[in-house]
């Protein structure tokens, strides 16, 4: 008996351990990436790191380290990147939650997460082989390894997650909102636009928001497919360098313990809290759409 | 009225058009992979080493080396994935440090993974000596598949009737006793789906394996999860954009996302066959 009851206290005990670990993990994390970023700003001015945009940290003499370009190039690739997939993903995701017939959406769902499924080299490489020469082929360019490449890749990358929680979103309006509707002679269409989707509004959001942070975050697919060039973008048709790719570059060949090894932290770091933030917004908004009738 | 209903068939067939566009970059990212990569793929390109500087031969290492790398990844992230779980489904009230614990396993999944590589190469590499190693890749890719193990388990968990675990307390059972004999049966199948889709993301993986253990070439296989190792999503990368003969090899490169592509997508089926299964048990069950 007293066994028994040990044995249990024990296992409870055993497995908060284990769940306290993924709070001692994003502590973990958090902390290193401070600890370690930190450390660049010694030797570099918090105005130089986030107002120039010159990044050259192994430039002999006079090393310079402003990410302002990089930071621009994640924000042009991204900002591409949802215009192509908001519309899609949330038309997608509309007809899944209220058009489509159930046997349909059964057949679609597991489809759709196979495109998630897709490891992100796979998805360079596509862009690398196939979009990128198509890009180049189509608006007279010498090469396609552009942001306009970047942000086609980032667009089929994120849209599985705008479609899954938006879908989750859209389904969660409650029936007697339409039946309303339809009762007062409005058909189908109408009632989508007027007052399903205004409904799930904040949910939409929220999963846009997700999307985004999906794009904001994705290393090889950039890294193979942007071109990786480190000047202030000026368009869609130039090659960027985002924050995650030159994290991905230099990481591998710069010597520890330097400035340029700690100022990769300090990137990181600002990745993080970007996407710290993304998340607890989302997070937020997704809480909001849960009518309770 | 005429205006709006043409303006229903409109705006009903954009959406329908939205799908199979989205259908359609599916189909043909499979296409290009497997119209092109199939040529390659014979017993050779399977089981041997790479030659004459990667532009013939096969990339068996890298294959040993993504499920080596898989396997250490699993031994870590699942027991630890299915324990935390357990806690939150089945011991864990509503209380402030329960609620951190959910929180940071949410933003944990939001975490780019270019992130876990520098946590990888600051702490497992660096901070605890273990060095460019299977044992630091497969502990990174751990980390990043954590949050999803536990959140497919919870559901799985979730899932199982509230009687099954009243009728064991009802008989005297410890809590844990409820668990082990009836909670988790039920729960197995949505855990081992769950499991799976989790490892198949660990196992595409480049970014956090970067800088933490794996290599650009070795000529032979890892003897002990201290060495460093191949990778196919790796050795894709090196082969469309590192190699000093990219258009050569380029076949290489094909038949490489190919078997890899193939690997993932065959353990997304298998958990997709599982849960079919089991929601057909579920049903006949209630």
């Amino acid at each position: 008996m007293q066994k028994r009851h040990f044995i249990d206290r024990a296992i409870k005990w055993l497995f908060f351990g284990a769940a306290a670990t993924s709070v001692l993990v994003l502590l973990g994390i958090f902390g290193m990436l401070l600890f370690n970023g930190v450390k660049a700003f010694a030797h570099i001015s918090l105005a130089e790191f986030f107002f120039t945009s010159n990044w050259n940290p192994s430039a002999y003499g006079e090393p310079s380290y402003g990410i302002l370009a990089m930071l621009a190039s994640t924000f042009l690739v991204t900002l591409g990147a949802m215009l192509l997939a908001v519309p899609l993903g949330v038309g997608a995701a509309t007809y899944l939650a209220q058009v489509a017939t159930e046997k349909t959406r059964l057949i679609l769902k597991p489809v759709i997460e196979l495109l998630a499924a897709i490891p992100s080299v796979v998805v360079g490489f596509i862009g690398i082989v196939m979009v990128g020469p198509f890009i180049a082929r189509v608006f007279g360019l010498s090469n396609g390894l552009t942001a306009l490449n970047g942000a086609i890749l980032l667009a089929v990358m994120s849209l599985p997650t705008i479609i899954t929680v938006a879908e989750d979103a859209i389904r969660s309006v409650p029936n007697s909102f339409k039946e309303a509707s339809y009762s007062l002679g409005a058909n189908q269409w109408t009632t989508l636009i007027k007052v399903v989707l205004p409904a799930a509004y904040s949910g939409i959001i929220a999963a846009i928001i997700l999307g985004m942070g999906r794009a904001i975050g994705e290393t090889m697919t950039v890294l193979m497919a942007t071109g990786n060039a480190l000047a202030m973008p000026r368009g869609f048709f130039d090659p960027v360098r985002t924050m995650t790719a030159t994290i991905a570059i230099e990481l591998g060949e710069v010597p520890y313990g330097t400035t340029h090894y700690y100022s990769l932290f300090a990137v990181g770091a600002l990745l993080f809290l970007i996407s710290l933030v993304v998340n607890l917004l989302a997070e937020n908004l997704a809480g909001r759409y849960r009518y309770k009738l | 009225m005429r205006q709006n209903s043409l303006q229903q068939r409109l705006g009903l067939n954009t959406l329908r058009f939205f799908v199979l566009l989205v259908l359609l970059f599916l189909g043909i990212i499979l296409w290009e992979v497997f119209s092109k990569g199939s040529g390659v793929i014979n017993s050779g390109f399977l089981f041997d080493y790479p030659r004459k500087g990667m532009t013939l031969g096969g990339i068996f290492p890298t294959i040993m080396g993504t499920i080596f790398v898989t396997l250490v990844t699993t031994i870590f992230a699942i027991p630890m994935g299915i324990a935390t779980a357990i806690y939150l489904s089945e011991y864990a009230n509503d209380n402030t440090v329960n609620r951190l614990i959910r929180a940071s396993i949410r933003n944990l999944a939001g975490v780019p993974s270019i992130i876990y590589g520098l946590f990888g190469v600051a702490v497992f590499v660096q901070g605890m000596g273990l060095g460019s190693s299977v044992l630091s890749s497969g502990l990174t890719l751990g980390l990043l598949t954590l949050p999803y193990i536990i959140t497919t388990t919870e559901e799985a968990l979730k899932n199982v009737p509230h009687s099954y675990r009243e009728g064991a307390l009802a008989l005297g059972a410890t809590k844990w006793e409820a668990i082990w004999t009836n909670v988790l049966p039920s729960a197995v199948s949505g855990i081992v789906t769950g499991s799976i889709l989790g490892l198949s993301r660990a196992a595409g993986e480049t970014a956090p394996i970067l800088f933490t253990g794996v290599a650009f070439y070795l000529r032979y296989l890892p003897a002990s999860v201290s060495d460093s190792f191949m990778a196919m999503p790796y050795h894709l990368y090196i082969l469309s954009t590192q190699h000093h003969a990219i258009e050569e090899v380029r076949p290489l490169a094909y038949g490489t996302a190919l078997v890899l592509l193939s690997l993932v997508f065959v353990l997304n089926i298998i958990a997709f066959i599982i849960r079919y299964r089991y929601r057909n048990f579920n049903k006949a069950r209630i």
